[in-house]
């Protein structure tokens, strides 16, 4: 094991040799030396510490890690696992999300009832558990994420800008969380979306009913109205309605989860080269 | 109603004994690792004993669903908590009660992060919370599925705050003896696969498992379906946006709902280019970085999640403040007499009325006596926000000043004096009835 070179694994003879030298394999090894399994992992097993760098060198999903970490890096009173723990409730809401559209449409005839019937008829009935309890499990993880980045003052030069993407992560997982209460169109939904975003009448100049709204008029007519503020152009409407849940559906389901998608590489990508998890000097 | 109460009581008995055998658990694991540790065998005991006391005692008589043996919070407790919080003064009481509690907390933090001491509070915490779900008013939004998160909340930041808290005393412990801290001890490298690797593996497997049993316990909420004319009372935004929305009480929309919610965002974006202290950068301290540690938390803890605490538990219908025992009554009035500055200023002050343009007067005009009549507390606001930087900057703060420039220092200076204005027009209502500082519902521009 372990002699042939770095890509070599599956096409070099030294294998070929020991297996058939070999007295007789067990399931594992021979599933181990088969041509499919060698095409995938282009290496032997990681029990060796050469391999066990190649492994993570080769693997896409490994190679977001460096090789090698100080200790302290994944001691579990340092990070808490808490950046980690959150990634993977977002991977954990990408897949619950992707199955529950298949059971939804974001319609005022539907909305409701879809959602009630995977509570009563659809087997895999905790799919929408799941979902939402990951999610509010997601607020409170990025929350103490950021609480022990801050504590351990891992924003100091130079994860400046590292900590401004997380900011810009956090404020899209308010969102991510917000946009999704609405979708089950009940009392609990709608009202919940009206109160928070009645603020928006109030947004200065550019709300209805915000200060210096008499700001923006055009020969004597107001340019901010009930039909043109940024309320409305939150909601599409004058209220919480149709055109809302559609748009807070696109929002949910693709223009938030991309913009997060695209910020997480950038912080991941970032955490790597500002050095990896920080530490004293 | 009583038997309402034996059919409520019946309902809860089992998941309560099976939350006193967890604290027993919790306990045997506790004093059995003590006592493998062979230093602590008599605080092994005692948390033997204190587990045995839940699983003897407190369990079976959950279990026996018997509303006078189900051990629940003594009367006179929840008529006390009821009365401190639900009162016309509970906002005050809780507020301040737990700011004590919270700069107790800190100056005592030596004591409080010994083991033994942290386990005793979650002990005492989690029994009470355990006495207290016999009490139905509680109960009831306590256990709301959706507010159970918020339970776990408090717990996990209590948790991770002792954790912080004890590795920077024993860090700066260290470095006053001029030793390395405690994370510089782990600065040889291990290679990812197979030890973090499997670390991540395990965390993977063991959330996916919480999450299926948290799923299958609990239901998701769903009401009934939505409609534009019923309003719910009280009506509240999700629970991450309610310390915003507790902010409504002291602050109009603009304020609460759009200036503040940027400016946390966009100073929270600041704070590694206004905090210029090179120390404290990759281990847990607070002696290095006392400032900005303290400014943090008291953002963070007391004026983020403190705010939400209230707002879930406490904010019941017309956003009144209830006890946590208490019965949620839509009736229940609380006199709302807030006066604002100006009206202070003019017909409490100088015995007039308050300014008005004659009837018909240009805007011009108009603007003119609305600057006559709130001039007061423009003059204090600008004050507060354009005065008091550079009189900081020449006194208090002079150190900050000259270390972080002009323009670093007004960001700094303005984003906390924002920050402060919060519980200073809670003061402010608590103590005058203020309503607004400067009030022109003329323009929305009430503040
Ligand atoms: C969707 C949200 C987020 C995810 C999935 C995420 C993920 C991660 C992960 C996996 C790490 C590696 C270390 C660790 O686990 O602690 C990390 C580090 C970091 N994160 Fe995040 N993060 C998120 C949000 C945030 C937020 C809100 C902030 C700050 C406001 C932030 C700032 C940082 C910084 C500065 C580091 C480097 C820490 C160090 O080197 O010690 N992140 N993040």
């Amino acid at each position: 094991m372990g002699r042939s070179g770095i890509f070599g694994a599956g096409l070099s003879k030294d294998n070929g040799i020991d297996m058939a030298s070999g007295d007789k394999q067990s399931l594992g090894e021979m599933i181990r030396n088969s041509q499919i399994w060698k095409s995938i992992f282009r290496h032997p097993a990681p029990v060796d510490r050469r391999n066990r760098i190649v492994v993570v060198l080769t693997n896409f999903f490994l190679h977001l890690h460096p090789v090698s970490v100080k200790k302290q890096g994944i001691a579990l009173s340092y990070t808490w696992c808490m950046g980690g723990v959150t990634f993977f409730l977002f991977l954990v809401e990408t897949v619950t999300g992707v199955l529950l559209m298949f059971y939804y449409r974001p319609t005022l005839e539907w909305a409701y009832n879809d959602i009630l019937s995977l509570r009563d008829v659809t087997s895999l009935g905790v799919l929408r558990e799941l979902h939402r309890w990951g999610a509010h499990a997601m607020v409170i993880t990025v929350w103490l994420h950021m609480y022990r980045v801050f504590l351990t003052g891992s924003y100091k030069p130079p994860r400046e800008f590292n900590w401004v993407v997380g900011v810009i992560l956090l404020l899209l997982t308010l969102l991510l969380s917000f946009t999704g209460y609405l979708l089950p169109w009940d009392q609990l939904a709608i009202w919940a979306i009206t109160v928070g975003s009645n603020m928006a009448r109030a947004t200065p100049i550019l709300g209805f009913e915000g200060p210096g709204q008499q700001l923006l008029t055009l020969g004597g007519i107001d340019m901010i109205t009930s039909g043109s503020d940024a309320r409305f152009g939150l909601l599409g409407e004058r209220f919480v309605g149709e055109v809302t849940l559609n748009r807070f559906y696109v929002l949910h389901c693709i223009a938030i989860p991309l913009a997060a998608t695209f910020l997480l590489a950038i912080h991941f990508w970032r955490i790597r080269k500002d050095g990896g998890i920080s530490g004293p000097l | 109603m009583h038997g309402n109460e034996q059919v409520f009581i019946e309902g809860i008995s089992p998941f309560l004994g099976g939350y006193y055998v967890a604290l027993a658990a919790m306990n045997f694991v506790a004093g059995y690792w003590l006592w493998r540790c062979r230093k602590a065998t008599l605080q092994a005991i005692f948390w033997f004993f204190v587990g045995l006391g839940y699983v003897g005692y407190l369990a079976p008589m959950a279990l026996s669903a018997d509303p006078h043996w189900v051990p629940s919070m003594p009367q006179v407790i929840r008529d006390t908590v009821n009365l401190a919080l639900g009162g016309s003064t509970g906002a005050v009481v809780y507020s301040v009660g737990l700011l004590v509690l919270l700069v107790g907390l800190f100056l005592l933090r030596r004591f409080f992060v010994q083991g033994p001491v942290a386990w005793a509070l979650l002990n005492l915490s989690l029994l009470a919370l355990g006495l207290s779900m016999t009490d139905y008013n509680f109960y009831t939004i306590a256990a709301k599925p959706d507010n159970v998160p918020i339970v776990g909340l408090v717990f996990l930041l209590g948790f991770f705050t002792w954790l912080a808290t004890a590795r920077a005393v024993e860090n700066d412990a260290r470095t006053a003896r001029g030793e390395a801290v405690l994370e510089y001890e782990e600065k040889e490298t291990v290679l990812v696969w197979p030890d973090l690797v499997y670390t991540e593996l395990i965390c993977m497997i063991a959330l996916t498992a919480f999450l299926l049993v948290w799923g299958i316990a609990l239901q998701a909420p769903l009401e009934e379906p939505a409609s534009s004319v019923k309003t719910p009372n009280p009506s509240k935004a999700p629970w991450y946006f309610l310390g915003l929305q507790e902010m409504l009480v002291y602050f109009d929309p603009w304020m609460a709902g759009v200036v503040m919610p940027s400016l946390i965002i966009v100073g929270l974006m600041a704070i590694p280019y206004l905090d210029f202290n090179p120390k404290g950068s990759g281990y847990f301290t607070i002696v290095e970085r006392k400032f900005s540690y303290l400014t943090f938390q008291f953002g963070f803890l007391f004026l983020w999640v403190t705010l939400i605490v209230l707002g879930t538990f406490l904010r019941g219908p017309n956003w009144n403040i209830f006890g946590p025992y208490e019965f949620w009554d839509v009736h229940k009035v609380e006199a709302l007499n807030n006066v604002d500055l100006s009206q202070y200023f003019w017909i409490s002050g100088m015995n007039m009325a308050l300014p008005k343009a004659p009837p018909g007067s240009g805007g011009f005009v108009q603007f003119l006596y609305i600057l006559q009549r709130e001039w007061l507390g423009i003059v204090m606001i600008l004050a507060y926000l354009v005065l008091l930087p550079p009189l900081l900057a020449t006194t208090v703060f002079r150190k900050f000043f000259l270390k972080m420039g002009f323009l670093r220092f007004m960001v700094m200076s303005n984003l906390l004096l924002i920050m402060m204005l919060l519980p200073i027009k809670m003061v402010l209502r608590w103590t005058v009835n203020l309503k607004y500082i400067i009030s022109i519902p003329e323009y929305f521009l009430n503040f």
